[in-house]
């Protein structure tokens, strides 16, 4: 597989204060990559520079094998961008703006015809393709700025956090279309807030923080490594003691919270059994039990906590 | 090279359907030139061809430096500065796309002065000169436009009173309501740093034939300062760009 972004020794200064931190990493074609971290981690700061909007203050990126420093034009020619806040012109109507994207990205005008039409029906923004996008909600501006980020046929696509704000239905279009691209062997990089998002689309995910990449790695991946995080959970329908759980054996530690006690445990399935043994011996009912795994947002909280 | 030709002719066709007619564009660039004109020649007894090619130099200099200021602040304020700089296109581009729809705003605009001239009986004597003057210019005042904009601001009003704080001077020591010879020493050697003077003498030379500098000295002078104008601008929004994001 051939890698479509290298990043090497990444580095962005704000006056004193350090966004980005010598980061590494490298995409590869078809992948598509998810870029996790909390509010100001510099997940924007990293995708402004991968897309040659900012310069960085050390490092460098390579796109499709073009040097972002060197040759600026020739790589973004190649990629789609929809940035973090960002808006269309709103005093040109959709179709308007989706020429003019054309018209900067060198697309032919018989192309860019066919490929606005089909991009707005995809969108559902057809029938409003005269209208002044200032007419438009908040969530038809983000479809159409997608499409925009589109009318070049991008081999490489960056998403900063393209369905936030969005109802339900155009979250999923969004993200329908992200695994479309993906089939379409088109390489997607993801910011996004929502772990349930990126556990679902990604292939890889990076976790950064204060500008520092704490872990790269497929998501179940991930979830492994913090292993030791399964655990049982259960509530009984009177008061118990919490000492005579920890007791059982397999247990790795035990937290009460409300009404329910969670049970960490490598073996769940004995913890189950002990439990049911527990109820029966001393005749409490049980009203709820579940099992649970590490979710990605475990591994999230995980890795950003403060130390 | 053509390819992003091309490009900064989309980037003026989008500032002439969003920037022409908005309310800061047409109060600057048409009424201000109007309004001092008139209040100038209230009361005086001058020959027509003179004033009309003193209008003329100021209605180009007021149009031409209207458009551009706009753009950068109005697109900062707008957000939408960050998907043309992740566009391939250089800040070279889009500040050549922006002069482009300033000159022809500049242009356009100073037919109107012409119209009522040849309405009032001036005589064009030089067409040729004319025409050529009014382009130099208007390139030239359109990136004088841009480097009122390169200040990382998103109040458009911050640009024009900036602007308009170099431009008013500008048209008192460029020769357009004295003529340049009638100057003392002093105001002749303030004039001469004013690109506005060029224009309006070339323009007196169109209509009256008569003109204080030769016409070569006109061209150069205009040419000169578009470079030196166009090159401060790059250099100056390049600076600024990244801080408005
Ligand atoms: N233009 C700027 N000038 C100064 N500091 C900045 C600038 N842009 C970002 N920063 C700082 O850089 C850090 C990283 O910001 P960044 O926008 O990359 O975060 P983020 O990960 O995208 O956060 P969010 O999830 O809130 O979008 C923050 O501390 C922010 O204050
Ligand atoms: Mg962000």
């Amino acid at each position: 597989m051939k890698n479509v972004i290298e990043v090497k020794e990444l580095t962005k200064h704000y006056n004193g204060l350090t966004a980005v931190d010598h980061i590494n990493f490298e995409v590869e074609e078809g992948e598509v990559f998810g870029f996790l971290g909390p509010n100001g981690a510099g997940k924007t700061t990293t995708v402004r520079m991968l897309t040659g909007v900012i310069k960085p203050s050390s490092g460098n990126v390579c796109v499709m094998g073009f040097d972002l420093g060197r040759d600026p034009i020739r790589a973004k020619e190649m990629m789609g961008v929809v940035p973090e806040l960002s808006n269309a012109y709103t005093e040109l109507s959709a179709w308007n703006n989706l020429q003019f994207m054309a018209e900067l990205y060198g697309v032919p005008k018989r192309v860019a015809v066919s490929r606005a039409e089909e991009l707005l029906t995809r969108f559902d923004l057809y029938d409003r393709k005269d209208h002044k996008v200032k007419t438009f909600s908040k969530g038809m501006k983000q479809k159409l700025i997608t499409a925009m980020s589109l009318m070049n046929d991008p081999d490489i696509l960056f998403l900063d956090e393209p369905t936030s704000g969005l109802d339900v239905r155009s979250a999923r279009l969004i993200k329908e279309m992200v695994r479309e691209l993906r089939d379409a062997c088109k390489t997607i990089f993801l910011t996004t807030h929502y772990m349930d998002e990126a556990s679902q689309l990604c292939n890889r995910v990076a976790i950064i923080n204060h500008g520092r990449i704490a872990a790269i790695d497929a998501p179940e991946k991930l979830k492994m490594r913090i292993g030791g995080l399964q655990y049982v959970e259960v509530s009984f329908a009177a008061h118990v003691d919490v000492s005579d759980l920890s007791a059982m054996t397999g247990i790795a530690g035990v937290r009460a919270s409300g009404d329910k006690i969670q049970l960490y445990t490598d073996e769940p399935d004995r913890t189950i059994r002990g439990l049911v043994d527990y109820s029966q011996s001393f005749g409490l009912e049980i009203v709820t039990l579940n099992t649970l795994t590490p979710t990605l947002e475990d591994v999230f909280v995980k890795l950003t906590e403060e130390v | 090279m053509i390819d992003q030709m091309r490009r900064a002719y989309a980037i003026a066709k989008k500032d002439v359907r969003i920037y022409y007619l908005k309310g800061a564009v047409v109060i600057f660039g048409i009424l201000s030139p109007a309004f001092l004109f008139l209040a100038f020649m209230i009361g005086r007894d001058l020959p027509v061809d003179f004033l009309i090619a003193g209008l003329l130099g100021m209605t180009i200099f007021f149009a031409s430096t209207s458009v551009a200021p706009v753009i950068a602040p109005t697109e900062t304020q707008t957000r939408n500065l960050e998907r043309l700089a992740a566009a391939p296109i250089s800040i070279t581009t889009i500040l050549f796309g922006d002069v482009l729809a300033s000159v022809f705003f500049g242009i356009v605009i100073s037919l109107v002065p012409i119209i009522l001239g040849m309405a009032l009986g001036v005589t064009v004597t030089h067409p040729f000169i004319l025409a050529l003057g009014i382009v130099l210019a208007a390139f030239c005042f359109s990136a004088m436009g841009l480097i009122f904009s390169s200040a990382p601001t998103s109040m458009t009003s911050t640009v024009m009173m900036l602007s308009t704080m170099i431009k008013f001077p500008l048209v008192f020591i460029s020769g357009i309501f004295i003529p340049v010879q009638e100057l003392p020493s002093w105001g002749q050697a303030l004039a001469s740093i004013s690109p506005l003077t060029y224009i309006t003498d070339l323009c007196r030379y169109s209509f009256q034939g008569a003109c204080h500098y030769p016409v070569m000295v006109d061209i150069g002078a205009l040419t000169v300062f578009l470079a030196v104008f166009m090159a401060i601008a790059i250099k100056l929004h390049e600076r600024s760009l990244p801080k408005r994001l």
